[in-house]
């Protein structure tokens, strides 16, 4: 055995030491209570339609920035890249790159526009010059979709991540983790709607960013802040060597896979101006160039922050050994922590205790925020496009709107809380992608073409969106990530007709494509009323909300 | 469809009286003035270039990580190589181009949208105006 204890055993023995448990808990209990505290504060100013769809739209850009990148930075992009970066190297730092690139289709396309012409949703925008009831159907559908895949795949993590890192290793632990997750979403929700939301959001960010300098920072000291030596060490004792600074270890391997990370590629950089949950913070500032300073903050906070997992991952990879890093989670998801552990002085420590906590507090308030984001996007859309506008036909009073956003909150967290029970153990990670996927083949193309096309008709915003949708749900439920794998969701069936994890690279396209051609082949006359009032309002901010 | 959509005179999806509400003539109007036309092509001339140029880049990237692995692996200094320089390179442009587009619209789109939507807002000045 190595001279010091293997990490994994460490880990446990840290978690399982209760003065550690004790502490740990002790952080996530204060996180609680302050956003509990936060909640009831924002709920008090939470009087109509608009403070709780869009926080009453004073979010200042800075603000907004720190919130956006609290709703971003999710447990898969904090833990997950920091995983994969420490398992495969520099193709697990690919991920990032496509994840902050995207941001621009944000900046130059989507977020002025969208802040100057919709007023809560997605579905504002796109059913903007279409027959209303329709393309809100479509918009809402595709809205719940795109979130609930989301919120799933963070459901299921936190319970893996937070029983792991408390210790927790029977099945009741994990479902109680997973619902007091699920019903401290709600709450924030329900009582502290946007503004409630935004705040938690915030704080959230403020954790993330100072918990991962201060890892970054140790890390680097340890190497007296010589990257080059931190990558030669990383290289070295991956056992992989020069490899595992290039391109490949994860993605090279066979033709089918080298096409999957291009079709992975293009739904992360295509897909983050479609997420809904992300489409609707451009909402809580007051004007376009309040929205477009949030997207600048948002791309330096996010930017800094990937920048810091590169440290973060490949130090992990130098400081621990691969199989301790895979032996407490096969996909590396516990590769911050441990590193956490390790910097601090390893798990008899009282340092590498506390860092521990840190960072397991700091993976827990990310968790939160970015739930409460998910299921506040997903219960606006509910309410206000599908309940308001499809079934009151926009005769539904202010008071019942918000009314059915609540309810909606309460059931959509009860419905992912017992989805993320039952899917605890199965891979999540597919979730993830195929959520940006869906956003980028169904929403993106919608928005676009609503925004720049005069042409655009209801029947091509349908197709868009529901061939988009089906396209690309479809492709991955063929995919191996569902069937035919070791790793598949269920390993034992073989459907796995289509070869690529990502089904980005034809869904996205065809999103496009049927958006266009529904638009020629139809009779339907585009409204050119509607596309003018929409084309100088999402350029001037004329009667903005 | 009558039904679905709501009456033309008043902007927007939404139920809210806006103060000065354009009727949607005067924004047809307005979509047609070559005031607008220089502002939409302000935007559009750089912000679809700029896309498409970002993107490919951000393909560029890709496709050599995929199949160019040689290149990519190629030491430049110590342990830091191409791959990792160009992967940083990706931030590095990014921020640039947030950097050109927010000054571009600072200088080019702001004040040309301002000026319309003061002129909608208050429609009697539009009215004295436009038809000059």
């Amino acid at each position: 055995m190595s001279p010091a204890h293997t990490a994994a055993i460490e880990l446990a023995a840290a978690s399982d030491a209760s003065e550690h448990r004790t502490l740990i808990i002790s952080l996530f209990a204060a996180f609680v209570v302050a956003t509990l505290f936060i909640t009831v504060w924002a709920g008090r100013q939470t009087k109509n339609a608009a403070d709780f769809y869009a926080g009453g739209r004073q979010f200042t850009g800075f603000q907004n920035g720190l919130a956006i990148s609290g709703d971003y930075m999710s447990a898969a992009s904090f833990l997950g890249i920091a995983g994969a970066i420490a398992l495969f190297g520099y193709d697990g730092f690919l991920y990032s790159i496509g994840f902050l690139v995207a941001w621009l289709v944000a900046l130059l396309l989507v977020a002025e526009p969208l802040r100057n012409s919709g007023r809560y949703t997605m579905g504002d925008v796109l059913a903007y010059r279409m027959r209303q009831r329709p393309v809100r159907t479509a918009a809402g559908t595709s809205t719940i979709v795109v979130s609930i895949f989301y919120l799933l795949a963070q459901m299921a993590g936190a319970g893996v991540l937070v029983s792991l890192l408390l210790g927790i290793t029977s099945d009741a632990g994990k479902i109680l983790i997973v619902a007091l997750v699920g019903v401290l979403m709600i709450v924030y929700v329900t009582i502290g709607g946007m503004k409630g939301t935004t705040w938690v959001q915030m704080v959230k960010a403020v954790l993330l960013i100072a918990g991962t300098i201060l890892i970054t920072f140790l890390i680097l000291l340890k190497f007296n802040f010589n990257v080059s030596d931190l990558l030669g060490t990383a290289a070295s004792n991956s056992g992989k060597g020069s490899a595992f600074l290039e391109p490949g270890l994860k993605y090279g391997v066979t033709a089918t896979s080298k096409l999957d990370f291009l079709s992975l590629g293009i739904a992360l950089v295509l897909g983050t101006a479609g997420l809904p949950h992300i489409l609707i913070r451009f909402y809580t500032v007051p004007t376009a160039k309040a929205a477009r300073k949030s997207v600048n903050w948002a791309i330096g906070i996010i930017g800094a922050f990937y920048l810091m997992t590169i440290v973060l991952g490949f130090g992990a990879a130098a400081l621990l050994k691969p199989d301790d890093i895979t032996a407490s989670n096969k996909a590396g998801n516990t590769a911050a922590p441990l590193a956490a552990l390790e910097i601090g002085g390893g798990g008899d420590s009282t340092g590498g205790a506390i860092l521990l906590a840190v960072i397991s507090a700091v993976a827990f308030a990310t968790i939160l925020a970015v739930v409460a984001g998910l299921t506040l996007a997903s219960s606006s859309s509910f309410a206000h496009d599908i309940y308001a506008n499809v079934i009151r036909k926009g005769k539904a009073t202010e008071k019942e709107e918000m009314k059915a956003a609540r309810w909606s909150t309460v059931f959509i967290g009860v419905v992912s809380i017992a989805l993320g029970a039952l899917a605890r153990d199965l891979n999540v990670a597919g979730l993830v992608a195929l959520a940006f996927a869906v956003a980028a083949s169904a929403n993106l193309p919608t928005i676009l073409y609503s925004l720049f096309w005069k042409r655009f008709t209801t029947q091509g915003a349908l197709w868009s969106i529901y061939g988009g949708l089906i396209a690309a749900v479809g492709l991955v439920l063929f995919s191996p990530v569902v069937s035919g794998k070791p790793s598949s969701m269920f390993p034992d069936a073989n459907f796995d007709f289509f070869p690529l994890e990502n089904p980005g690279l034809i869904s996205i396209p065809l999103g496009f494509l049927l958006g266009w051609l529904g638009s020629i082949l139809t009779k339907e006359k585009p409204d050119e009323g509607k596309y003018a009032e929409l084309e100088v309002k999402s350029l001037t901010g004329v009667g903005a909300h | 469809m009558a039904t679905d959509a709501p009456p033309p005179s008043k902007g927007g999806a939404g139920n809210d009286p806006a103060p000065h509400a354009p009727s949607t003539e005067e924004f047809v109007q307005v979509q047609e003035s070559a005031e607008f036309g220089e502002l939409r092509r302000s935007h559009r001339s750089f912000a679809f270039p700029l896309t498409i140029a970002f993107i490919a880049w951000y393909l560029v990237y890709v496709l050599l990580s995929n199949y160019a692995g040689d290149f990519m692996g190629t030491k430049l200094f110590g342990n830091i190589n191409v791959a990792l320089v160009l992967g940083l390179g990706q931030f590095l442009t990014t921020f640039l181009i947030a950097w050109f587009y927010s000054r571009h619209a600072a200088a080019k789109l702001d004040p040309k949208a301002e000026a319309i939507k003061s002129r909608m807002e208050n429609r009697m000045e539009t009215r004295t105006e436009g038809d000059a």
